[in-house]
């Protein structure tokens, strides 16, 4: 077992990290599967076509028109936001991160992974923050 | 062939993938992109958009399990995650710009790379002494991973050098919507000596934000389809995962030279269409 000294802690930061990561990945396929379910009951006949890029349509390109659209619910919404979720889980890794190193009082850590979650955000929600 | 037909071929595909990527440590993200847009016709930006959300699914799922075990290195991936992420939005931004074309024939020299790479032996330098850089020592990047015989101490240097190549890395991810893991490990690896395995299960660490970087990206141009995402994201996943469980004691020489040689394939042919004005 590890010492209690600053590296009891980097453990203890690596189990949470583990766990937090393994939740989000899970509840984010649990979504997806649902709403896979849903798409093939209601669209599995249609014919799928890819071929010529239109991109997908404006609501399930923002989160406020995903979560909209996935609460009605409607399928394709539903997988998205389990996309969302998946997304999220890493973003969600590096805040966790922020207050683990600021308990270790590793401030130069702090400084590091504050910069990351700033590029993080501001780099989702500029793109696909609003509608 | 109907939605729900072309559902069960791309998650097949998809697991296939992914199954041989955990096998041979290249990641199943590299293949899924050419084989949607050779086989099944996917325009790339679509292929791209699925592929790099089932780079985050792989990357936290088994993240999980090194983070846990002691084989990742946080520190040293949360420093470089800030080139990595800070590319990967470059890497994004310029998908816009970059003719389909061109992105083609990126992505085929990229998986030149990967099979090169993958069709390589390994050297280990386990045995090999270092001092530590000043800045690794700086930034207390030094560390221990679990050997057979307790942990085992290792220096890190190189620090600047490796983030300048990771910038590069995430640029060519976000471009690509691929994780680049291929060249996270060249620059923990080769660059700052990282022993191997904290190398690569710190570059998959790693993998999942600087894809998230360029997520938001990609979601709000409409590159991510559910339709597509969800049979790829959900192959890639349950094959990685399997190729995880047995990958410890597996031989993997044989596999990784036939994986090797359908990279290289696809690499080919990738260009081919490219240059044709297919893709």
């Amino acid at each position: 077992m590890p010492e209690p000294n600053s590296e009891w802690t980097d453990y203890r930061m690596d189990q949470a990290i583990g766990q937090l990561l393994r939740a989000g990945v899970i509840l984010s396929v649990a979504v997806v599967t649902i709403g896979a379910v849903l798409y093939l009951i209601h669209h599995g006949g249609e014919r799928p076509d890819y071929s010529v890029f239109r991109s997908v349509p404006v609501d399930l390109r923002s989160v406020t028109g995903i979560v909209q659209g996935a609460l009605e619910p409607r399928p394709p919404h539903i997988i998205q936001l389990g996309l969302l979720l998946l997304i999220a889980t890493p973003v969600a890794r590096v805040a966790f991160s922020v207050f683990a190193f600021a308990a270790e009082r590793d401030w130069t850590y702090v400084a590091i992974t504050v910069i990351v979650l700033v590029i993080l955000v501001v780099s989702i929600v500029a793109h696909a923050g609003a509608a | 062939m109907n939605v729900a037909e072309f559902s069960a071929a791309v998650f097949l595909i998809s697991a296939a993938a992914g199954f041989l990527g955990a096998l041979t440590g290249l990641g199943g993200g590299v293949v899924i992109t050419p084989v949607l847009t050779l086989l099944f016709h996917v325009d790339i930006r679509y292929a791209i958009g699925a592929t790099l959300v089932s780079v985050i699914a792989t990357s936290s799922g088994a993240a999980a399990a090194f983070v846990r075990e002691g084989f990742s290195n946080v520190r040293i991936g949360m420093f470089l995650e800030i080139a990595t992420a800070s590319g990967a939005v470059i890497g994004a931004l310029l998908t816009s710009v970059i003719p389909t074309s061109s992105l083609g024939m990126i992505f085929g020299a990229m998986l030149l790379y990967s099979a090169y790479l993958t069709g390589r032996t390994h050297q280990d330098g386990a045995s090999r002494e270092q001092r530590p850089g000043p800045l690794a020592v700086r930034l207390k990047m030094n560390s221990t991973y679990p050997g057979p015989a307790g942990p085992v101490a290792y220096a890190v240097r190189g620090v600047k050098s490796g983030f300048g190549l990771m910038f590069v890395a995430g640029t060519v991810s976000g471009l690509l919507g691929i994780g680049s893991g291929a060249l996270k490990v060249i620059a923990m690896d080769r660059v700052m000596r990282i022993p191997f395995k904290v190398s690569t299960t710190t570059s998959n660490f790693m993998i999942g934000v600087t894809a998230a970087a360029s997520a938001g990206f990609y979601l709000s141009r409409g590159y991510i389809d559910p339709g597509l995402a969800m049979p790829v994201m959900l192959g890639v996943l349950a094959g990685s995962l399997a190729g995880a469980r047995i990958l410890v004691g597996a031989k993997t020489r044989a596999l990784r030279l036939v994986f090797a040689a359908v990279v290289g394939v696809l690499a080919i042919e990738m260009i081919y269409n490219a240059f044709a004005g297919r893709i």
